[in-house]
């Protein structure tokens, strides 16, 4: 499908993503990262003509929260569209602010995902997701041990309990270089044996540690036609293409038939439309919303249509490190940073950020001319993102 | 609507959303709290950009994104009623039993008006322009509700 | 320039006090499958719909991600489904942008609301005030409201018969309307007679609470023309939001409505509205709302909406031959039901209340307390 027009990020902001966010209030902690996203496009909020916003609203009980947020978001007076489809929400807003400037119905649109969740509860939450008849209470919010039961099944338990405590560590030592992530828990190689012994489990082996935080945070993205990004931005993150691929609600509706993953299906979508046949190496970075170490580990595998071991591998060798040979979330991803709303854009910011040179001291010392960014949830939806360096042609 | 169902199979499943929530009022409206609990006083916020004093308070102006963390006022704790509606369905989120007043009273000082409770005059009896003041509460609920309510005064 | 995109065809359930019989799955598909009729599009996957658009809010639902039960009604295994969690018109905003932009070329759109399901629509409305300032003192949509009309109906003499004649019209217009077998026909006397909810809205003023679902499929002007005898092109859009605080705003004067407008308009290169429009469907949630809603969007003189309503306005400018929001749909849905009639009356297809020759048609949505946010679409036939 021919797109009207390109579509570049210009700005991106985001505010210190924590447990604890006492002093502000919802509007307060939004403005933050749209007064740093702002800054980031130069330009000032009378430049935007839309502002896109999402999040859940069950996780603040707050009934269009759009509306009470104008307070923060710069909306008056505006445009805006409010979108929100579950975890992969923040991946969502950015396609649909993609949509809002390639249409040509404007030239600079503001999207904003945030949570407080330190304000609700979220398991709770989550887990009136489930259908009240068959689901709701069998559901444990977002904690499902059944990957590291079959990553356990199919490469025997000491191999993929290491492989997983090696992803978190590597995780947390990219966490450690960015000032913004939530837990930098200063995490050594050396503890891996004690963490994976020690830390409580969750569901079978699925452990504290491996799981991914509830923050509080907003992240907020300008993004501007090609002859705006060119005139406001010296390098811009252009966006080549997205995919959205969702499942249905019963995992078992099937019965016991292999289903396809979302992640692999969209992946390989993706990809055709984009003529990537090797992905590990015309990538070449990647931030994947990993909600749990297992997950991270196991997901590698299906979005770089892997065999195999080959995604264990990648984690034994180095090659996902920063300086590896395919970094994944230098940002330390979302193990270390999980405001759910504004997750999922949280991981085509950083993606933009890298491919713009501008991630700050996680930056990865490497050229960036392509960036995949993935977005997760609802019953294992996938959102998939590819930027490039390159205007797309 | 089609009335002839067989409804001997037919469930309905009961539920309830009852999560707890913890708000969170920020430095700007903790401060609006804890002067308008400890101290009765009422405070707004001026944005100069905008020339315009706005209560409540807010951190950020939403007209100009202008920062008015410091930018407090007094403003009067009497004012005028500028609008009302007279609430009469009885609903469990409601503040008190119906019927009751809601009017928007634009305090001494200030450019905008609140919303607030009004009583101790009919409702039938009330009228814009009417002079009003603040009754602060006994109990402290460090909300809005630390004014308990607004009632007619002399002009 | 970018493509036209065409509502290619439209279908709605119809809007009852309670559908206990039928979960909102079960009332998506009594949506879906006729558009799928309508059009003969599936959902295969390179040649199905491109992507669904479902409207439906969490808290009226009482569930997270509330589209999450919908994917396989939507046809979104494997595909792509999006929420709109605004008015439900947003969902036409959206998928005209996306297919504008060329990511798709055909859209599923489909909202979906049970308020029944909820003890009370005020206490969801509640919920959307902030926790500090203004849930305090109780404020929910019907009492700001009530401080909207007190504002309005001064500033334009709309008094209490002219807003029992609207409420009393809404329902002669229903009776016309399949979609609406429950709404009531009411004398003037009647609605005069009911009781007071938020001065000076009665009872009879509010819109019911009610069940129903409603979808359209959007497509590019290529598929549009082969799918579709008479697609009805979406020519303007445009919307805005207001500020939070009821205070804040000058609650008569229309100030959001008349920039979505102003914005729709200037889209759909309509310099003078007055006129221009053969159906006009607005989300009237209140009866006070018909003729201001008319005067923001610069259709009815400003000031003069009572004289509109006496002097016969709404049938001479063809305003919600539907019964609009006051015959019943749920709230995030009263938009994109709006944008259905319209289409429904260019398309010839609203039967004993067809407007003859419709032409152009303005739907409008709103959300928000005292509307705070409106949207406005365009829409017309060749």
């Amino acid at each position: 499908m021919k797109k009207n027009r390109n579509v570049g990020i210009i700005g991106v902001g985001q505010s210190v993503y924590s447990s604890h966010r006492e002093e502000v209030n919802q509007p307060e902690m939004i403005n933050e990262a749209v007064v740093e996203a702002l800054e980031s496009a130069g330009v000032t909020i009378d430049d935007v003509e839309c502002i896109v916003h999402g999040n859940m609203e069950l996780f603040e009980m707050i009934h269009q929260p759009d509306l009470w947020h104008v307070l923060g978001t710069g909306a008056y007076g505006k445009e805006t569209l409010r979108v929100t489809t579950g975890g992969t929400t923040g991946a969502t807003l950015v396609a649909a602010a993609d949509h809002l400037v390639a249409s040509g119905l404007h030239d600079v649109v503001l999207a904003i995902g945030f949570e407080k969740l330190q304000e609700g509860h979220t398991t709770g939450g989550i887990t009136n997701m489930a259908d009240p008849l068959w689901g709701r209470q069998l559901q444990t919010g977002a904690l499902t041990g059944m990957t590291a039961a079959q990553m356990i099944d199919e490469f025997g338990e000491e191999r993929a309990k290491k492989v997983a405590m090696k992803y978190r560590i590597q995780m947390d030592q990219h966490a450690m270089k960015n000032n913004k992530a939530h837990r930098r828990l200063g995490l050594s190689p050396d503890q891996a044996e004690e963490l994976a012994e020690n830390s409580p489990q969750l569901v079978g082996e699925l452990r504290m540690i491996h799981m991914c935080s509830q923050s509080d945070g907003a992240c907020a993205m300008v993004f501007a036609s090609e002859e705006k990004a060119k005139a406001l931005c010296d390098q811009p993150a252009w966006i080549k293409d997205h995919i959205t691929a969702h499942r249905e609600e019963m995992f078992c509706i099937f019965g016991d038939a292999p289903v396809l993953s979302t992640h692999r299906y969209a992946a390989r979508k993706l990809f055709g439309r984009c003529g990537i046949t090797n992905p590990r190496e015309e990538i070449d970075l990647f931030e994947m919303y990993d909600p749990s170490s297992w997950w991270g580990s196991d997901w590698l595998r299906e979005f770089l249509l892997l065999e195999g071991d080959a995604h264990l591998k990648m984690i034994e060798n180095d090659e996902i490190a920063i300086d590896g040979a395919f970094p994944v979330n230098p940002s330390g991803g979302v193990i270390a940073s999980n405001p759910i709303g504004a997750t999922a854009m949280v991981r085509v910011a950083e993606a933009a950020l890298q491919v713009m040179g501008r991630a700050g001291d996680h930056q990865v010392p490497k050229t960036v001319n392509q960036a995949l960014a993935s977005g997760f949830g609802g019953t294992m939806w996938t959102v998939l993102f590819l930027l490039t360096r390159e205007v797309p042609s | 609507m089609q009335s002839d169902f067989d409804t001997s199979d037919c469930y309905t499943i009961e539920g309830k959303l009852a999560l707890p929530y913890t708000y969170f009022a920020g430095r700007v409206g903790s401060r609006f709290i804890t002067t308008l609990r400890d101290q009765h006083k009422i405070m707004g916020v001026r944005c100069a950009a905008c020339d315009t004093v706005f209560v409540p308070p807010r951190q950020t102006c939403e007209r100009c994104l202008g920062d008015l963390t410091d930018s407090w006022c007094e403003v009067g704790s009497r004012g005028r009623v500028v609008n009302f509606t007279v609430v009469r369905y009885p609903d469990r989120h409601l503040p008190r039993p119906v019927p009751f007043v809601l009017a928007m009273i634009l305090l001494e000082g200030a450019d905008t008006p609140i919303v607030h409770l009004l009583e101790g005059i009919p409702p039938e009896q009330v009228a814009v322009d009417m002079a009003v003041e603040a009754v602060f509460a006994e109990t402290t609920t460090n909300t809005i509700r630390d004014i308990d309510h607004f009632k007619p005064c002399d002009a | 320039m970018a493509r036209r995109v065409g509502i290619c065809a439209v279908a709605q359930t119809t809007y009852q006090r309670d559908k206990w019989h039928e979960r909102f799955q079960g009332m998506a598909l009594e949506v879906l499958e006729p558009l799928l009729a309508q059009t003969g599009l599936d959902f295969s996957e390179d040649k199905g719909i491109g992507m669904s658009i479902s409207v439906s809010d969490d808290i009226f639902d009482a569930r997270t991600i509330s589209d999450n039960g919908m994917t396989d009604v939507l046809g979104a295994h494997m595909r792509c489904e999006e929420k709109i969690a605004q008015e439900g018109i947003q969902a036409l905003y959206y998928g005209l942008a996306a297919i504008q932009g060329g990511h798709v070329d055909t859209a599923l759109v489909l909202g979906h609301c049970k308020e029944s399901q909820g003890q009370s629509r005020n206490m969801v409305t509640h919920m959307a005030f902030d926790p500090f300032y203004t849930r305090p003192v109780g404020l929910d949509f019907t009492a700001a409201a009530g401080l909207q009309a007190q504002a309005y109906a001064d500033r334009s003499d709309v008094g209490d018969t002219h807003l029992a004649d609207i409420v009393a019209r809404a329902g002669r217009m229903a009776q016309l309307n399949p979609a609406t077998p429950e709404a009531p026909v009411l004398t003037r006397e009647e609605v005069l007679a009911s009781p007071m909810l938020a001065d000076p809205i009665r009872a009879h003023h509010a819109y019911p609470v009610s069940d129903g679902a409603v979808g359209m499929i959007l497509a590019a002007e290529e598929t549009a023309l082969a799918i579709c005898d008479h697609p009805v092109w979406i020519t303007g859009v445009g919307n805005c939001m207001d500020s939070f605080f009821l205070g804040d705003r000058d609650l008569a004067s229309n100030f959001a409505l008349k920039q979505a407008a102003a914005r729709a308009y200037q889209r759909a290169g309509i310099d003078q509205p007055r006129d221009r429009f053969d159906v006009v469907e607005v989300s009237d949630q209140f009866a006070y709302q018909q003729p201001m809603w008319m005067e923001g969007l610069g259709l009815v003189d400003e000031g003069c909406g009572g004289a509109w309503i006496a002097g016969g306005g709404p049938d001479a400018m063809n305003v919600n031959r539907s019964g609009g929001m006051l015959a019943g749909n749920p709230l995030i849905l009263g938009g994109l039901v709006r944008a259905a009639e319209v289409a429904l009356q260019l398309m010839g297809l609203a039967g004993e209340r067809q407007v003859a020759d419709a032409r152009r048609g303005l739907a409008h949505g709103v959300m928000g307390p005292a509307g705070q946010f409106h949207s406005v679409a365009i829409l017309e036939r060749d």
